[in-house]
């Protein structure tokens, strides 16, 4: 099955590039998206086609406020696509931006696939000729990386666990299917109810295996790391010393980093966006209070916390709160400015943070960074989120397949619980193994066939 | 002597389920068509089981009789049981099954052939296929009888059943011989390996057939048919009529035994066959070593017809030599005292690669040329009745050159039967499923006449009254349905108290009779009782509303799942297009459908080792060339 027709989203910017991105929509269902969760001034209904218009978005069951954004209408035919076309511009930095993504896709866009917009454009009439060519180079490209990637998760635990879902379901099916086109032979007509519990446990499964996404995630997209600590204990010059360039100011001025900086590095090969915050501490000033909020959300999003303390400064109140405010994350404790004291002092500090990773360092004798790298690598790929052992979904149409086997086995659990018929049931059913065997590369109706004729025996 | 006896626009060769409906609707389409046969009296032979219909096989008959064929009309006129199974399992696998006197059911059909303006019936065994070779190609030109006899065609149609270099196999014997101890066609196949038609060996087999007088019924289950009979055809009106029982019986350890001990003289097992069997109809050995904890199995006894004492004994097939098949049949109750009539036997016959036809059943690469039927590789009557009425139907058009007709995946069973073979292909003969079909809610048995009646009517297979009747029936449905939307009830007493007494939430405010037929504990009958000007309407129609308003949602999905599905078949794919030199093509895909040179985008996305990809690179592909 091909998609071709549903409604797609994705964020059309590069990573990295500061606070500011936009998020693209195109197809059918674009427009009634928008109009779920945009607020402006006018009614999306009313908004000219190709025009700019400023608004909130909101999320509509919470009615949380997102971001402020401007947001582009365009009718179809003439836009990139040739679909009706919504673009939102935010500012929101990075992690705003994802929670619109997921907004978006949650209120019925799936996820892009790398180059979507371009084939769709040129599937829909769109590019001319000259065009064609690069967008074979990028089908086959993405055949190529998607066969890498399927050689990888048949050996993985990906393609295992899916199989195994599936095989369960196709089980399920060719044991209805069975009786359904051998009604008159002697084999146990499946129960509803076992129907029922069946792909209940099937549908968890699946579930077990999309939180994998998320780490995936953290493979492709890169690891979510936000620098903390007290006022001027080195948050900044650490990541002016990671990213070689004087972004944040840096001053012996405590509190001078008044807002979310962030930043993409590369440590030992793995992408992390690092987030430099504001320091946490009580404080009257306005904007610098405004930076400390900020901080705290980016707490709760962030895979990776870095925790600066100065071992002149030592450990205080506000350390011990931020540690129990980070004490379910993963995080790394850096004791920074080793060179100013004895290592009694430094043994001392590090009796807070009995069982975390602790590095020492001091940027002036460039102590420590490498350890840093080293210990990003041990903490997300080789320690506890590791490739090898966990089931990682890195494929965007992956997940996308997944979501929808879910959906289906969800319209299944409803059939069943409104009391409809075994053949309606069945349908979902269908489906959902469908949409899986599109990952596996199987096909239903062979593989049930295949199974009712070695487990049941027919006959004239 | 070889002389040319005779000139016709259709020759269709062989007379069984698949001949017999291709014949018929050529020659009704008014074009000059003859029908051959090894043998007379074996025309509409049943040489398995005496039945038609059954789960997926009822709904291709109905598809069959909605495009104006006659195996559901034959099959209504001689039926001597009725039953629907699956009546618990949903209306998208109700199906009609009936027991058939044998004998009758030849003798009507061979009479609707003789009395058949268009058509010729003779007996004679086609040996040659005769043709011109044009670029390559070739076109059909007669056949050659075995007695060198020439009839001219343009279009000839192989529906040979299992007769090609048909053997038969009873346990360690085994010679040359066609079904129901007729005579096999020899020398056909040579005549189709030369014009380059892949053969494929198939086999299938046939339990004994036993004396009823032998038979202790008093040990078995009596299986009776049901009490209302519903007719196959739309045409027929009401069947009244005495029906007759079929019997179960088991087999036991000790059956289980005798089979065990003599497993080294089954053909199969002996290997002596080489043809592949089918896995939905293993025989009885098979079975016992394949499911070797199984204690009994199911053996069904039923009667060949009326003016017979002939019992079919489902459940027994068998390529056991003739000694073990009465030594195991004499330990099954009832069957102690058993006078076997006819042995079982295994056949082994040549079939064709179907993937080298096209959708409309003509051979890619041989003009005029049709098959249809068992040497497509399918298997049952029912199945190879559909293609015969479709390679029929495109012979016929193609004389008259028009567009063949094709049905799809979303129209009909038969749309999934012949895309299947055609574009999978199939290495067992075939038999038509349920779970085969993607969309099966929506080809219902009891909906196939509005799926299919208008494309019989517009092909020319349907009467003009026939056609005026089931607009009726259509229009009837409509309005019952928008009556049925449009009429509230009020949430008075007496609605309530129906609810509660069908265990159904009462209501608080008015509610629409519609909304009312979607709850799953209530029915369009039923609710009658509340519904005060409901008009007197009959079962199919009552059905069809039923049907239509209760699964509402789930239609609507599946027809939304028909739209994305019919997008890509209507992305056509010229026969001219050379997949190799495709860039962007994986090698395999571009083997497999250079072989296969797909009709659709649709169908080239069905054939194994073409992926999602490739048809993204072939999409580009259609855009670079339409924008040219």
């Amino acid at each position: 099955m091909l998609y071709d027709h549903d409604t797609i989203a994705a964020i059309s910017t590069p990573h990295g590039n500061g606070g500011i991105g936009i998020i693209r929509i195109s197809g059918e269902k674009a427009f009634s998206i928008a109009k779920d969760i945009f607020e402006g001034k006018k009614r999306f209904d009313e908004i000219k086609t190709h025009t700019i218009n400023y608004g909130k978005i909101v999320d509509p069951a919470t009615f949380e406020v997102l971001d402020e954004v401007l947001l582009s209408k365009m009718v179809k035919p003439n836009t990139f696509t040739k679909e009706d076309v919504v673009e939102i511009n935010c500012h929101g930095g990075s992690t705003v931006l994802r929670n619109i993504l997921e907004l978006i896709l949650r209120t019925g866009a799936r996820l892009a696939e790398p180059g979507e917009f371009t084939k769709r454009a040129f599937l829909n009439g769109r590019l001319d000729l000259s065009q064609a060519e690069a967008v074979i180079d990028l089908i086959n490209s993405k055949t190529s990386e998607s066969s890498k990637a399927a050689i990888y998760q048949l050996e993985g635990k990906l393609s295992g666990k899916l199989k195994q879902a599936r095989s369960k379901l196709i089980e399920l099916l060719a044991h209805i299917e069975v009786t359904v086109d051998y009604p008159e032979h002697d084999i146990e007509e499946i129960t509803g109810q076992k129907i029922y519990s069946e792909i209940k446990d099937i549908k968890e499964n699946l579930k077990n295996i999309i939180m994998g996404f998320e780490k995936g995630r953290i493979i492709r997209e890169g690891i979510n790391a936000v620098i903390i600590g007290r006022p001027n204990v080195g948050k900044s010059s650490l990541l002016n010393e990671l990213t070689g360039k004087n972004r944040a100011i840096v001053t012996d001025i405590p509190g001078t980093t008044r807002d979310v900086i962030e930043d993409y590095i590369n440590l030992n090969g793995i992408p992390v966006r690092i987030i430099d915050t504001a320091g946490i501490r009580d404080t009257d000033d306005l904007v610098e209070k405004i930076g400390v909020e900020k901080t705290h959300k980016e707490l709760d999003s962030a895979d990776l916390i870095i925790m600066m303390i100065d071992v002149n400064q030592g450990i205080e109140k506000e350390d011990l709160e931020i540690l129990d405010k980070i004490k379910n994350k993963k995080s790394i404790i850096i004791i920074n400015k080793i060179d100013l004291v004895k290592e009694e002092k430094l043994t001392e500090i590090e009796s807070n943070f009995n069982d975390r990773k602790i590095i020492r360092m001091s940027l002036k004798e460039d102590i420590g960074i490498a350890e840093l790298g080293d210990a990003v690598v041990e903490l997300f790929i080789k320690g506890e989120v590791s490739i090898n052992s966990e089931v990682l979904i890195t494929n965007v149409r992956h997940k996308n397949l997944i979501d929808r086997a879910i959906e289906s086995i969800d319209f299944a659990i409803n059939a069943h619980e409104s009391g409809m018929p075994l053949d309606m049931i069945t349908i979902d059913i269908v489906n959902s193994a469908q949409f899986l065997g599109e990952i596996t590369g199987e096909s239903v109706s062979e593989d049930v066939m295949n199974e009712i004729f070695s487990r049941f025996c027919l006959g004239k | 002597m070889e002389y040319v006896a005779g000139e016709y626009d259709v020759i269709v060769v062989g007379a069984g389920h698949a001949g017999c409906e291709a014949a018929l609707a050529a020659a009704r389409l008014g074009v000059k068509t003859a029908i051959f046969t090894i043998n007379m009296d074996s025309i509409a032979n049943m040489p398995c089981n005496p039945n038609i219909g059954g789960t997926a096989k009822g709904h291709l008959v109905r598809e069959i009789d909605a495009l104006g064929g006659q195996m559901g009309k034959n099959a209504d006129k001689t039926l001597i049981q009725s039953k629907i199974l699956n009546k618990a399992k949903g209306p998208a696998v109700y199906s009609l099954r009936a027991q058939i006197d044998r004998r009758s059911y030849q003798n009507e059909m061979k009479n609707t052939l003789e009395l058949q303006e268009n058509l010729d019936v003779k007996q004679g065994e086609i040996v040659e296929i005769l043709r011109e070779e044009k670029e390559g190609n070739y076109i059909i030109t007669g056949v050659r009888t075995h007695t060198g006899t020439i009839y001219k065609c343009k279009v000839a149609i192989l529906t040979t059943g299992t007769f090609l270099k048909a053997k038969i196999i009873i346990g360690d014997v085994s010679y040359s011989g066609g079904p129901d101890g007729l005579f096999p066609a020899d020398r056909l196949s040579e005549s189709l390996k030369e014009m380059g038609i892949e053969l494929i060996r198939l086999k299938t087999g046939t339990p004994a057939r036993l004396n009823r007088r032998s038979i202790d019924f008093s040990k078995m289950e009596e299986q009776p048919g049901d009490e209302t009979i519903v007719p196959f055809s739309f045409e027929t009106e009401e069947i009244k009529r005495d029906q007759v029982s079929c019997y179960l019986t088991y087999t036991n350890s000790k059956t289980h035994e005798i089979i065990r001990a003599n497993i080294h003289r089954s053909a199969l097992y002996g290997g002596l066959i080489e043809g592949v069997g089918p896995r939905y109809c293993p025989s009885i050995e098979d079975k016992i070593v394949r499911f070797a904890d199984k204690e009994s199995h199911q053996v069904f006894v039923e009667p060949m017809g009326l003016n017979t004492q002939e019992m079919y004994v489902q459940g027994m097939s068998t390529s056991l030599p003739e000694d073990v098949q009465i030594e195991m049949m004499k330990t099954v109750p009832g069957l102690e005292n058993v006078s076997v009539m006819r042995s079982a036997y295994a056949i082994e016959y040549d079939g064709i690669n179907s993937m080298q036809l096209n959708l409309s059943l003509e051979f890619k690469h041989i003009e005029g040329l049709f098959s249809a039927g068992q040497i497509n590789g399918s298997s049952g009557y029912e199945e190879a009745g559909a293609q015969g009425i479709i390679a029929g139907i495109n012979a016929a058009r193609k004389i008259k050159g028009k567009e063949p007709l094709i049905l799809d995946r979303s129209q009909a069973y038969i749309g999934v039967l012949i895309d299947d073979l055609i574009t999978k292909g199939t290495r067992e003969p075939y038999r038509m499923m349920t779970s085969r079909s993607e969309y099966r809610l929506l080809l219902r048995q009891d909906n196939a006449d509005i799926r299919l009646t208008d494309i019989g009517y517009r092909i020319g297979l349907i009467s003009e009254e026939r056609y005026s009747k089931f607009e009726k029936k259509k229009r009837e449905i409509e309005e019952e349905i928008k009556r049925l939307n449009n009429t509230h009830v009020p949430p008075s007493e007496k609605v309530n108290a129906f609810l509660i007494s069908k265990n159904s939430t009462p209501i608080k405010g008015g509610i629409k009779l519609s909304d009312l037929l979607k709850r799953p504990e209530l029915d369009y009958d039923s609710i009658k009782a509340i519904d005060e000007k409901r008009p007197e309407l009959s079962f199919q129609v009552r059905e069809q509303v039923e049907i239509t308003i209760k699964y509402e949602g789930y239609i609507k999905r599946q027809m939304q799942q028909v739209e994305q599905f019919k997008k890509l078949e209507s992305r056509k794919l010229s026969k001219d297009i050379d997949y190799s030199t495709i860039k962007g093509l994986r090698i395999e895909a571009r083997q497999k459908l250079d072989k296969a040179k797909p009709e659709s985008v649709g169908q080239a996305s069905r054939i194994l080792g073409v992926s999602p990809a490739d048809i993204s690179v072939l999409l580009v592909y259609l855009e670079q060339h339409r924008n040219k």
